[in-house]
């Protein structure tokens, strides 16, 4: 279903335009990093790729698939992870089930990816009861086993300690080497030199920089990009 | 004083003596207000959760009449079902009036916007955290709507026993479309009104002592049921 594809998308919220204009192409492939510093329009960005909210104006085309204009085939996590009030393995069973997954293989592949992010331990425990770090991995378990071409990540690890980080970002990469295109925000430096291949910069709702990791860091092409990068505080 | 004093030994003793008039009359009074509990949670949830997940005009409008309409004077319930049930009125062929069907029927119709009411504010705040989630993985109105109420169950055991309550507390509708007919209609509500008037206090006091401990009992169990839930599930 991919290329995805964005033409002169823009997004307004009370007479306010949050996303100005932004065009761009996602390829399968390469780790795409959205960055950009809070309030630049990271997140409507990816909620619009997603389909969760709807273009003001502009066109946002899945030139891969036929004529769905939001196929089923992704996936989003978001920063605060959604638990329902069930056990980690139901939690995981309810997403299969929606995507009209038949029950024994719901079963099978909810052990797989639960035992794959390491919560094969708890599978039974209540999806609430869990850490911050668990239930996080427990949404990306969710995600992952609907077997997604291409999975948003909203800021997973913003809320996380950096153990539980290292862990996300672990298997954010076991998920895109199993062939899952990467789409994911941060305003993380380190973690964008650390998971990204490519790099959409973002800036006061305008894409301000769209460049392959090292290109970016190395010679961003506008001044608010290397205005980022030089402040943000070096131990981050 | 002394009066009672003694009205209430002998409400006691009507109690503990198992005593045929004064259970036939609680027996009916649970089977109306749990039969008419039973008809407003399976009108009032639905209802409530479509309320919670759908955007539409007029819902605003909609939302202020049923507030007002959790607030319904019983009399005035009371009085509209007579209307309707009354041997003129358009459903008077049922001959329903004075009948323990008339006292579940009015009583639905008091419950049903309170259960609506209140699990629609339960059910919207669960909304409000679960939306963005439930439709990235897609899941149509009615399944989310299903969702929505198996994930707040334990609040809403609170909200249909709010409701138990004031069915089972309320007089002025079952009193004008039951009528109060001993052996027939009398519940424990009309039954403390008339002997009060009467003057039969221990038969009275008697009912009031097992009316309170019913809704006691009642909150106790709804508040056991949420604590416990919330530990088990977070």
């Amino acid at each position: 279903m991919l290329p995805l594809i964005l033409e002169d998308v823009s997004f307004a919220a009370g007479g306010r335009a949050i996303i100005d204009r932004v065009s761009c192409t996602f390829t399968a492939g390469p780790r795409t990093l959205i960055l950009g510093p809070n309030g630049s329009g990271k997140s409507v960005l990816m909620r619009l790729c997603h389909g969760l909210l709807t273009p003001t104006s502009g066109r946002i085309v899945w030139r891969g698939s036929r004529d769905d204009l939001r196929p089923r085939a992704q996936a989003m996590v978001f920063q605060r992870p959604v638990m329902l009030r069930r056990a980690a393995f139901a939690n995981v069973t309810y997403g299969l089930a929606l995507a009209g997954v038949g029950k024994a293989d719901r079963d099978e592949r909810a052990r797989e990816v639960l035992d794959a992010v390491g919560l094969g331990r708890v599978a039974n425990r209540p999806a609430r009861v869990l850490s911050g770090g668990e239930q996080q991995k427990l949404a990306l378990a969710r995600a992952w086993a609907l077997e997604p071409e291409v999975l948003f990540l909203d800021e997973p690890t913003a809320n996380l300690d950096p153990a539980a980080t290292r862990e996300v970002e672990r298997i954010v990469d076991q998920i895109h080497e199993s062939g899952t295109k990467i789409v994911m925000t941060t305003h993380n430096l380190g973690q964008a030199r650390r998971l990204a291949d490519e790099i959409l910069f973002m800036s006061g709702g305008r894409l301000a920089d769209h460049a392959p990791v090292e290109r970016f860091f190395a010679q961003p092409s506008t001044a608010e990009a290397a205005a980022f990068i030089k402040g943000e505080l070096p131990w981050t | 004083m002394g009066d009672v004093t003694s009205a209430f030994d002998e409400a006691v003793r009507l109690i503990f003596a198992a005593d045929g008039t004064l259970y036939g009359i609680v027996l009916l009074s649970l089977q109306v207000s749990l039969t008419a509990v039973a008809v407003a949670t399976a009108i009032g949830l639905p209802l409530g959760a479509a309320l919670a997940i759908r955007r539409f005009p007029g819902r605003p409008v909609l939302l202020v009449a049923l507030n007002a309409l959790m607030g319904l004077p019983p009399v005035v319930v009371g009085l509209v079902v007579y209307l309707l049930l009354s041997r003129a009125g358009p459903l008077g062929e049922l001959g329903l009036l004075f009948t323990p069907t008339a006292m579940v029927i009015a009583q639905a119709i008091l419950v049903t916007p309170i259960i609506a009411g209140l699990s629609r504010q339960v059910l919207e705040d669960a909304w409000h955290e679960y939306e963005e989630q439930l439709r990235s993985l897609g899941a149509t109105a009615s399944r989310a709507a299903a969702t929505l109420l198996w994930d707040t169950r334990y609040s809403l055991v609170t909200v249909v026993l709010a409701g138990f309550g004031r069915a089972a507390a309320e007089v002025g509708a079952v009193i004008i479309v039951g009528g109060n007919i001993d052996g027939v209609t009398r519940v424990m509500t009309t039954a403390i009104s008339l002997e009060t008037s009467k003057g039969d206090l221990p038969l009275a006091l008697g009912l009031g002592l097992i009316l309170v401990a019913v809704v006691v009992l009642i909150n106790a169990a709804a508040q056991i049921i949420k604590t416990a839930a919330a530990r088990r599930y977070g």
